[in-house]
């Protein structure tokens, strides 16, 4: 492959047998020569994702707070994020258990700096004070929000997020259709991915423990 | 407060998309602009024949992403200007320079530079006790990390994370009785550009492998770390049903390597980290005046990597949708990394190694003739899966889940001077899987031209007109020692679903008995398409595979008997293999409502293994069951 540079931009590590984390300099962006056509330079991988995915809407949590969504609850912080509703007697209180008991795990292992949040999808009906008494009655761990908004920014948080049915029909008729994966990530290293809400909650702190970093801090 | 025409609410956002979706239509209409050329004009048709996207001609479409509501809509780029790129060859080194040297219990001294592990490694390979060479006498070393290529000149040059820094990765050549030993280096580091996981483990898709070298997808390790693979290169039953080397009809052909990481495999895969690993033996050669005499590898014998991918509309970038759960898309096709290639041929026989890599697409490729779209350019199929048929099987086409392997062989020797096209015909709108439709030559997705320009040459290869045998199908009239149903499914909020329980990466689900048969049924759910894979051996299909996809040209001349069921993929299935599909493979595609059985046996190693949809973004949202091979196996048949 002729038109490919075998040297990634890693070079010096990669010439050593066994890698070393990289020294600081390695979190820049890496750039090519320009192709023809006004491309926009490319943007850090957490910059992209903002832009794409976390509107800054604002929303209130169960304790009657106001928080700018990227802000103050993404921006920096490792999360995990499920949608459900207050009267919700499907799948939902099955999930905010396993949630909290995932937490619990996770605070047992020294893991606590995880930011769980829980976004209604009946933002009409739930009101601040219904979450909280949600949140009470599920045992929700320290620093957990359950959040609500104006409705039009629940909705673009929701189709963001990809808890949508590509079918408008289908998706109007059942908010929470899509809502049975947690969404989970590390939001300064811009890993993100979705769990299953109703398995094994010890497989789901493992699984949010993936993005908890381990080992020396990469400088950088 | 808005309404859709059903009275029910809406939001703003959504209300604003139909109506401009109706205006659009409108527009369309009025302007007489439903030809073609019309809407090429107009940007709305890409190069490749479909209908672009746009934000508010699908009513469909929502409010994912920051393009055009979850669909992609790439710059444009020239298509067939770049030739095929065609992957290195990986090159052994001496074990010697491996440092630290190798060892058969996993290396567990911590390295200071890191405060990890210097491997990830956690059990000890199974091989040497049996009498394997440690040292092996091949051995490799690889690194993962970044690498910056050219997909198009109409794009800027990308980020990919790639196996020595390119994707696809260079070509293991490996040969049946000689082990070797990958140590595998993770050096991926740095900004993901927004997808993109720097912890991995690589699956040899799909080797009779150990487990603690198979890549199963818990056994990822870290930036810094290596992890070594003892690869055996042996044939099944080696220690059990054929001692002391193998069933050599157990023999595959072409395998490809890619990460597994749990949680995180379709960014991993769809940023570069794939590519091919072909055994050969003293069949399959590679020396086309030796053996089955197949054609000579490597210059007419060719891997090719299908992908197709999605480019962001401002900056160029290749762009990963992150939070779309049913499958993604790509609307621009890639080959070997560059996007709609174009390679030059002698007029002589060629085997192509196909490979659909996703992330989610099903394909159904076809050799077309744009300037007479009528002809039947028929072709060989020889293997499937990696796995030589019997004998050679002619045919229109080939259906390709993802992770699905075809080797074909293809005569040029007629066809000096013209000028023909890989296209995939398959029509597909969502992740969900193909409509059905098999639409007609020309107007599908072009993939790869291919020019035959280049000078008469020998041809020593045998032609499969004359068909050839291959390897003979291991018989399946043992009786099984537990049969077991899989029903693969979706709960109402999303979680998928294996017999209605949740992916749990800590416990195996069910354990096998080492060195003994098993029957599975494979049934699916409604209105989705999976292809289902399993790691460790070949299976038989017993019943009930989809075939090609019915195509109006020529689905009503062929039977089953001549290789492929005019049936087409929907419906129950049903009937007894016939043609590609009586054969060994690892990835059967569970059409709606289908039902597969298979045959499979679980020989000479143990350990954990995964079966689980392939489709790369579903088996990310745990499309996945663990089973275990053990000395002492259960019998739980709706595990």
């Amino acid at each position: 492959m002729s038109s490919v540079t075998r040297r990634g931009l890693l070079a010096v590590s990669a010439l050593l047998p066994l890698a070393r984390v990289l020294p600081a300099g390695a979190c820049e962006v890496p750039t090519g020569p320009p192709a023809a056509g006004p491309f926009a330079p490319p943007v850090s991988g957490r910059e992209m994702m903002r832009r794409r995915f976390f509107p800054d809407v604002v929303l209130t949590t169960h304790e009657g707070k106001q928080v700018r969504f990227y802000e103050d609850l993404l921006k920096d912080k490792i999360v995990v994020l499920n949608l459900m509703y207050a009267d919700c007697q499907g799948a939902c209180p099955a999930i905010t258990a396993n949630l909290a008991r995932a937490q619990k795990i996770l605070i047992e292992q020294g893991k606590g700096n995880v930011s769980f949040y829980s976004l209604t999808v009946k933002p009409e009906e739930d009101t601040p004070e219904k979450l909280k008494a949600y949140a009470e009655m599920h045992h929700a761990g320290p620093g957990w929000k359950f959040l609500t908004g104006k409705p039009a920014d629940v909705e673009l948080l929701r189709s963001k997020l990809g808890f949508v049915d590509p079918n408008p029909q289908v998706d109007q008729k059942d908010p929470a259709s899509h809502s049975g994966m947690v969404r989970f990530g590390n939001e300064p290293h811009a890993w993100w991915a979705a769990c299953q809400g109703q398995t094994n909650p010890e497989w789901i702190a493992r699984e949010i423990s993936f993005v908890i970093p381990e080992g020396k801090p990469a400088a950088g | 407060m808005e309404f859709n025409s059903l009275g029910e609410r809406v939001s703003r956002a959504r209300f604003k998309e139909m109506y401009n979706a109706f205006r659009n239509r409108q527009e369309l209409i009025k302007a007489g602009l439903m030809n073609r050329r019309s809407l090429l004009k107009m940007g709305l048709l890409s190069s490749t024949g479909y209908l672009l996207a746009k934000n508010g001609v699908s009513a469909w479409a929502w409010g994912g992403g920051t393009y055009n509501g979850g669909q992609c809509a790439s710059p444009p780029t020239t298509p067939f200007t770049l030739p095929l790129p065609i992957m290195p060859v990986k090159q052994p080194i001496a074990w010697s320079s491996l440092t630290p040297a190798p060892q058969i219990a996993p290396n567990t001294t911590i390295n200071p530079a890191t405060g990890l592990r210097y491997e990830g490694r956690t059990r000890a390979h199974q091989a040497p006790p049996l009498g394997f060479p440690f040292p092996t006498p091949v051995a490799y070393q690889v690194t993962q990390r970044a690498g910056l290529v050219t997909v198009s000149n109409q794009l800027p040059q990308q980020t990919i994370w790639g196996f020595d820094g390119i994707s696809p990765g260079p070509t293991y050549v490996a040969q049946y009785g000689t082990p070797v030993l990958v140590r595998n280096v993770n050096a991926l580091a740095g900004d993901n550009s927004g997808f993109g996981f720097p912890s991995v483990t690589t699956h040899l898709h799909n080797a009779h492998n150990p487990s603690e070298s198979d890549g199963f997808p818990q056994d990822f390790f870290a930036s810094g770390q290596y992890y070594d693979h003892y690869y055996p290169n042996v044939l099944a039953g080696f220690n059990s049903t054929h001692l002391p080397n193998g069933d050599v009809n157990e023999s595959l052909s072409t395998l490809w390597y890619h990460d597994h990481r749990v949680d995180f495999t379709s960014q991993n895969v769809y940023k570069g980290l794939a590519g091919f690993y072909l055994l050969f033996n003293q069949y399959d050669t590679g020396n086309e005046t030796t053996g089955f005499r197949l054609p000579s590898f490597p210059d007419y014998d060719i891997p090719m990597m299908f992908a197709d991918k999605c480019f962001d509309p401002s900056s160029g970038q290749l762009v990963f949708d992150t939070f779309n759960l049913d499958g993604i898309l790509g609307d621009k096709f890639l080959v070997n990394g560059v996007i709609q290639p174009v390679l030059h041929v002698h007029p002589r026989r060629y085997r192509f190694r196909w490979l659909n890599s996703g992330p989610s697409r099903f394909q159904q490729l076809y050799l077309t003739d744009l300037t007479n779209l009528s002809a039947n350019n028929q072709f060989w199929q020889i293997s499937n899966d990696g796995n030589l048929l019997p004998t050679p099987i002619q045919v229109p086409a080939v259906a390709l889940g993802v992770a699905e392997r075809a080797d074909v062989i293809v005569d040029f020797t007629a066809l000096a001077g013209k000028t023909l096209y890989i296209e995939n015909r398959l029509e597909q709108t969502n992740g969900r899987g193909p409509t059905g439709n098999v639409k007609s030559a020309g107007q599908g997705g072009l993939l790869l031209k291919i020019v035959v320009d280049l000078p008469q040459v020998a041809d020593n290869s045998v032609n499969p007109a004359t068909l050839p045998a291959y390897y003979a199908l291991p018989s399946t009239n043992a009786t099984p020692r537990v049969q077991r149903s899989f029903k693969f499914d979706q709960t109402r909020n999303g979680e998928w679903t294996v017999n209605d329980q949740f992916f749990d990466g800590l416990h195996p689900r069910f354990t096998v008995q080492k060195n003994s048969v098993e029957t599975w049924s494979l049934s699916g759910g409604r209105d989705w398409e999976h292809p289902i894979h399993i790691h460790f051996e070949e299976f038989q299909i017993l019943s009930g595979a989809a075939g090609l996809y019915p195509d109006s040209q020529y689905g009503g001349t062929w039977g089953g008997g001549s290789g492929w069921r005019s049936g087409g993929s929907w419906g129950s299935g049903g009937g007894a293999s016939t043609g590609v599909n009586k054969t060994r493979k690892d990835v059967v595609r569970l059409t709606s409502r289908g039902d597969v059985k298979i045959f499979m046996r679980f020989r000479d190693w143990v350990g954990p293994y995964p079966m689980h949809c392939h489709n790369i973004i579903h088996e990310d949202h745990a499309m996945m069951i663990r089973f275990d091979i053990a000395t002492n196996g259960d019998t739980n048949t709706r595990p």
